[in-house]
């Protein structure tokens, strides 16, 4: 029989919060980004079939990053417990708060008790009724939750997009300005044309059910695109 | 939220943790007296299909509610209607609703319009031990096929028995006089407007003979519920647009 080697717990932590960062920065990006009347969710997607942004209930939208089978468990799973809540009490009482600290449980538990962490960092939004408030929500694979304003990107490229879009930001864009600026924060990111896009919106003009998936192809910003010759022309 | 479940059934999820809402009646008990909702009705149009119900919920013989709903969206583009013990077919309307847009959100497609109707039989014919002992619910459901590019409407039997009708359907206590008013008028040429304003039609004709159907109030303004379902999805006509159609079927009868 072999006596297990001692392993220091911070150096265990250590070695799987690198592992599942490196994970998490092989897969493509994912941006949220306020506009007047909603949320608007932008990733880089080359493939039209495998969504990385969902639905999950009226006003909350779900997008996650990394490996596809774990966030679509996570994803699945975040879309029975809001269906549950909301068949069991009201539609009212689910929230993006709710769910958010559920993700964070889960993957906090996974990342502590499994040998493997979950290679994935998620990203919860959510607005209001009348769509002039917005929430942004988002958990990193080891459970920690963040509270963003304004704008949250999540994947291997986030704290770039965020700078990027530091710059571009401001209250109130409408949603092809907010689609612009978004694109520009991934030129700029990337330093490269990204290869095709998937988009959807949380929006109050939608009714009840609030998230919509946008056509890009309708979208001025991308029509007008042409060779990629810098970081400012879209 | 740890324990991931296969399936993306809503009513499957719910039974795993116990929470599906069924009653057993004890043997020999009398069966309670519970508001029961009655005339219901479909037809289809050029390019779609118009549901309608009226508003009057009976207890034995006294009226319980006066404007009690019938006729909900089930889905972007379908529609069910209710008939039969009120208090348990809403309660089936909402599960169903649930696990549509449940199934929707999981898979990412929408479950086609027979495989709705499918589920909504299971659903009736879950209560088969209810209906026995009085307390039955019987709904109808239409929508717009997106497959097929028309209008499609079923109707159910107590046993969950499931019926495609290519015209018109009904059902509840004065779907049969709602019935023989359509037979009279139907073409399948119409359109929504038409189709709208024979459903409210049938509706008041239904009034007239069976006391558990509530003609239109025009004096309190309660007009029956009327919905359209086509290419463009679920849409609930409005006041506006129910009360002309109802003053004038009312007219004709005077």
């Amino acid at each position: 029989m072999t006596i297990p080697f001692y392993v220091a717990p911070e150096q265990l932590v250590r070695d799987k919060a690198e592992f599942a960062r490196k994970g998490i920065a092989r897969g493509r990006s994912i941006l949220a980004v306020d506009y007047a009347n909603g949320v608007l969710l932008l990733a880089e997607n080359p493939s039209t079939a495998l969504h990385k942004i969902s639905e999950v209930y009226d006003r909350i939208a779900f997008a996650g990053v990394g490996r596809y089978n774990e966030f679509e468990t996570l994803r699945k799973a975040g879309i029975r417990q809001a269906d549950l809540m909301g068949y069991l009490y009201s539609r009212d009482d689910v929230t993006a708060m709710g769910l958010a600290t559920q993700f964070a449980q889960t993957m906090g538990i996974i990342f502590t008790r499994d040998p493997k962490p979950f290679e994935v960092e998620l990203l919860l939004a959510e607005i209001s009724e009348d769509g002039s408030e917005h929430r942004l929500f988002r958990v990193t694979y080891d459970g920690t939750l963040f509270d963003e304003r304004n704008f949250v990107a999540i994947g291997g490229k986030s704290e770039e997009l965020e700078a990027a879009l530091a710059d571009t930001w401001e209250a109130g864009l409408s949603l092809e300005d907010a689609f612009a600026a978004g694109v520009r924060a991934f030129r700029r990111a990337e330093g490269r044309d990204p290869e095709g896009w998937e988009a959807a919106v949380l929006d109050s003009a939608n009714g009840r059910r609030a998230f919509r998936r946008i056509d890009v192809s309708e979208m001025p910003a991308v029509e007008d695109k042409g060779p990629s010759e810098g970081s400012d022309t879209v | 939220m740890d324990a991931p479940l296969p399936g993306s059934s809503f009513t499957d999820l719910l039974d795993s943790i116990g929470a599906l809402p069924s009653i057993t009646l004890p043997q020999g008990e009398k069966t309670p007296l519970a508001p029961e909702g009655t005339t219901v009705l479909a037809l289809r149009y050029q390019g779609g299909v118009v549901m309608a119900g009226d508003r009057r919920a009976t207890e034995g013989h006294l009226v319980a509610h006066r404007r009690i709903r019938k006729v909900f969206a089930a889905d972007k583009f379908s529609a069910v209607a209710i008939a039969g013990t009120a208090g348990l077919a809403i309660d089936m309307v909402r599960l169903f609703q649930v696990e549509l847009e449940h199934y929707e959100k999981i898979e990412g497609v929408r479950l086609s319009l027979d495989g709705k109707a499918s589920f909504l039989a299971r659903m009736v014919r879950d209560q088969l031990p209810l209906a026995f002992q009085g307390l039955g619910v019987v709904p109808m459901f239409a929508g717009y096929d997106e497959k097929e590019g028309h209008g499609r409407l079923y109707s159910f039997d107590v046993v969950g028995g499931r019926y495609e009708e290519i015209d018109f359907g009904s059902t509840g206590s004065g779907s049969r006089l709602a019935k023989s008013y359509l037979r009279t008028v139907y073409t399948e040429d119409i359109d929504a407007g038409r189709a709208a304003d024979i459903a409210v039609r049938a509706l008041v004709s239904a009034s007239q003979e069976d006391t558990a159907t509530g003609g239109p109030d025009l004096l309190r303004r309660i007009y029956p519920n009327v919905v359209r379902i086509d290419i463009d999805g679920f849409a609930e006509l409005g006041e506006d647009e129910v009360g002309p159609l109802a003053e004038a079927a009312v007219e004709s009868i005077r």
